[in-house]
């Protein structure tokens, strides 16, 4: 019983210690900034990466979602006195809502959070950051600012998401015969609140924070060698993923709640 | 000129450095050899400023290092270069990427006149036609030619490398060792070389320091090797039977 509680303890100690290092990156990353000159071309270089390299995936992730909540919106409307266009109502609410914001973030947690734990690491592993910080740069502020302020356009990657969901359930809807377009229209437009647009982008840079940052601390602090990048790769998907599930819940209450 | 003044280094228990003093002088080639976990590599970077040895201290050229303040530091850290034991290029740059990158950072020169600079430094390495080129397009001894490139880019004071010419073939190794020696004379600069390969302690051994379990166990020149009686030293410079009969003939000689 000893043993369990202690190994708890320095379970919980670690996790307390790699929390205060996450603080403590962060506020490196701010310290002595890269000559604006080449931080320019590193952001450039990183929205090219990290955005503009993730729409594939994005558009076709949330199609298919957006057409498999119509359909299951669809075959679950047995009552006869409920309306078709809640088809439509649904379709906007749950993409707008989650699966834009959370859901394509969690996928992005995989794909994006990991090429930055394995791009750092590898660069850990192989002494190129020893080379930047023995040359007197601020390998923190090089290496993670530019990946912060490239997804501060993480934000237009939602709104495409969105805009792709809704046109998916449209096309499932109206083409799987559920409902007319005529219909669907109405369900978008029905009890609309455009706060909730300003909920899922609040989420969304929030969330676009911390797929930056939590990947860009596990790849930055690793040891060992190669095997080892792929291991920080994983633990900072899981870590990804479950401050954004966290952040989701805190958010939604403290938003909407 | 580099002065180490009784440093201490540990990582938890592991107490690795055990307080080591020392000096190593302008225009000359430095050497510090050991067996692995010797406390070689540590030593190294506590000379860059990479570890803060828990006691003791380094001064180059009288500025004590643990009392610079942060920016201070960032600006002595700009007249050192470092030669990696892998080289640890940009992978995402070119040859001439690699090599400029310190001047982006640092200077506010024109475009052109990083490149003329970028072109004297590979020129000086041998390296001009593979400008263009890619880390992974080019052999080991061109990487750590590169490297070299990009270390003395800047004119440093000091340049400190790790096992140089480690993975590469004899001939290579020692156009890296002559190439070290002969930018360290050039250049007027202080350079020390963690190295364990005893082609290096031969040819370019200026001055060197055998480490033994964090302590300096030996301090001499590569005449003096041959001669001394340090039991830890002759064992492990002389664990090859081609160094065994190099000291033979050379005791024989004397005899």
């Amino acid at each position: 019983m000893l043993f369990l509680r202690q190994e708890a303890y320095f379970y919980f100690m670690n996790h307390l210690a790699q929390i205060g290092s996450y603080f403590l990156m962060l506020r490196e990353v701010f310290k002595k900034p890269t000559k604006w000159r080449i931080m320019k071309t590193l952001i450039l270089k990183e929205i090219d990466e990290l955005i503009y390299g993730s729409l594939g995936i994005i558009i076709f992730i949330s199609f298919f979602i957006g057409a498999v909540v119509a359909i299951q919106t669809a075959l679950n409307l047995t009552n006869p006195l409920i309306p078709r266009n809640l088809i439509g109502f649904a379709t906007r609410q749950s993409v707008i809502l989650e699966f834009a914001p959370t859901f394509v973030s969690i996928i992005m947690a995989g794909k994006v959070g990991s090429y930055i734990t394995s791009s750092i690491g590898t660069m850990r592993v192989t002494e190129q950051i020893d080379a930047l910080e023995v040359m007197g740069v601020n390998s923190l502020n090089y290496l993670v600012f530019p990946k912060i302020i490239a997804m501060l356009f993480y934000p237009f990657a939602i709104a495409i998401s969105m805009y792709v969901g809704i046109f998916g359930g449209w096309l499932a809807g109206v083409f799987g015969g559920f409902l007319t377009s005529a219909d669907f229209v109405t369900g978008l437009t029905l009890e609309f609140k455009p706060f909730h647009i300003v909920y899922a982008f609040i989420k969304t840079l929030i969330f676009a924070f911390v797929i930056a940052t939590i990947p860009s601390f596990h790849g930055y602090f690793m040891k060992g060698g190669a095997l080892e990048v792929g291991k920080a790769s994983t633990t900072s998907f899981v870590w990804t993923s479950v401050v954004i599930i966290i952040l989701n819940y805190i958010l939604t209450q403290l938003l909407l709640g | 000129m580099i002065e180490v003044s009784n440093i201490h280094k540990s990582f938890g228990d592991a107490h690795v450095l055990k307080g080591i003093s020392t000096h190593f002088d302008t225009g000359k080639t430095n050497l510090v050899i050991g067996q692995s976990g010797s406390g070689k590599t540590v030593f190294l970077k506590c000379l860059l400023g990479l570890f803060t040895p828990e006691e003791g201290s380094i001064s180059y050229d009288g500025k004590i290092y643990s009392e610079l303040s942060g920016d201070e530091k960032r600006d002595l850290r700009q007249e050192m270069g470092m030669v990696f034991q892998g080289s640890a290029l940009f992978d995402s740059m070119t040859v001439a990427g690699n090599v400029k990158f310190p001047l982006e950072m640092f200077t506010k020169q024109s475009v052109s006149e990083m490149e003329d600079r970028v072109d004297v430094v590979l020129k000086r390495v041998n390296l001009i036609d593979a400008h263009q080129k890619y880390p992974s397009e080019i052999s080991g001894g061109m990487q750590k030619r590169v490297a070299i490139a990009r270390a003395i880019v800047m004119n440093p004071q000091y340049l400190f490398c790790d096992e140089p010419n480690s993975g590469l073939d004899p001939k290579t190794a020692i156009l890296i060792d002559n190439l070290i020696k002969e930018i360290t004379e050039e250049y007027d600069i202080t350079t020390v070389i963690n190295t364990h390969d005893m082609n290096s302690v031969m040819e370019i051994g200026e001055k060197i320091i055998f480490l033994k379990d964090g302590l300096k166990e030996w301090e001499g020149t590569k005449n003096e090797i041959f001669k001394t009686d340090n039991e830890a030293v002759t064992n492990f410079v002389y664990s090859s039977e081609l160094f065994k009969k190099v000291r033979q003939m050379y005791i024989e000689e004397r005899n």
